[in-house]
């Protein structure tokens, strides 16, 4: 952060809060401005949502084998963005692996 | 408006057959007179939990379906499995609001499924039948 304040840094401030585009949540880090260094990808790869293309409805905390794709391996969930699950279902998702959780067929959490 | 709830609970692992069984037939009972209805009762086994409970790293589920229109045969379910010693753990799920969403989302999709018009694939068997290679004679 100290690189910025020494050049542009009203510039790059008035940037970020106001005209900055963002992309589809996917843009540049507003902690990192990087405007050398090749092109910035704004879309990775374009992911479709699991649950929407195979058009399952009931996301159950019992199917463990489902729920631990999204599930690294310390047992944290996967951010969407890294799975490209839409936001209903990331949601339902969620609900689903914190139940399976509770009922200890996912861990918490799990050292490797 | 009945409501139907899923109740799974672990038991330990080294509990005997007929003892598992007279637990569950107590707890089956138990809601019965409380006025639910057990819709069915799931026995999943032996299985390795995800982490410790109470110092054992195995544990039996089993799944309790129940369908029942107050939520204080289920509390009194709970209170019943939080006392009982062999029962390590457990978790209860509301499942009628999601059921209606589903049913709804099956609806709605085979409503407009057979809206849809079914007209190339009638146009695709004609042109199939009519490009058939007649017989060669030679």
């Amino acid at each position: 952060m100290a690189d910025e304040t020494t050049q542009q840094s009203p510039a790059v401030q008035e940037g970020r809060s106001g005209a900055r585009p963002g992309g589809p949540g996917r843009g540049p880090r507003p902690g990192a401005p990087r405007e050398s260094g090749g092109p910035r990808k704004y879309f990775r790869r374009k992911k479709v949502c699991k649950f929407c293309v195979e058009k399952i409805d009931a996301i159950n905390y019992k199917d463990v084998r489902l729920l631990s794709q999204f599930v690294a391996e310390s047992g944290k969930i996967v951010p969407r963005r890294l799975t490209g699950v839409c936001t209903p279902h990331q949601r339902r998702l969620t609900d689903a692996i914190k139940q399976a959780r509770n009922i200890a067929l996912l861990p918490f959490t799990s050292r490797i | 408006m009945q409501r139907t709830y899923e109740v799974m609970f672990i038991v330990r692992p080294d509990v005997a057959d007929e003892d598992l069984d007279r637990l569950i037939s107590t707890l089956e009972s138990q809601v019965g007179t409380a006025g639910g209805v057990v819709k069915s009762v799931d026995r999943m086994g032996k299985r390795r939990l995800a982490y410790l409970v109470r110092s054992f790293q195995e544990g039996i589920y089993i799944l309790f379906t129940i369908e029942s229109d107050s939520g204080t045969i289920v509390r009194e379910l709970e209170r019943r499995l939080r006392v009982t010693e062999p029962v390590i753990k457990f978790l209860t799920v509301r499942i009628d609001e999601q059921q209606k969403r589903l049913d709804k989302i099956r609806k709605h999709r085979e409503l407009h499924q057979r809206a849809r018009p079914s007209a190339p694939a009638a146009e695709a068997e004609a042109t199939g039948a009519g490009t058939e290679p007649a017989p060669v004679a030679t």
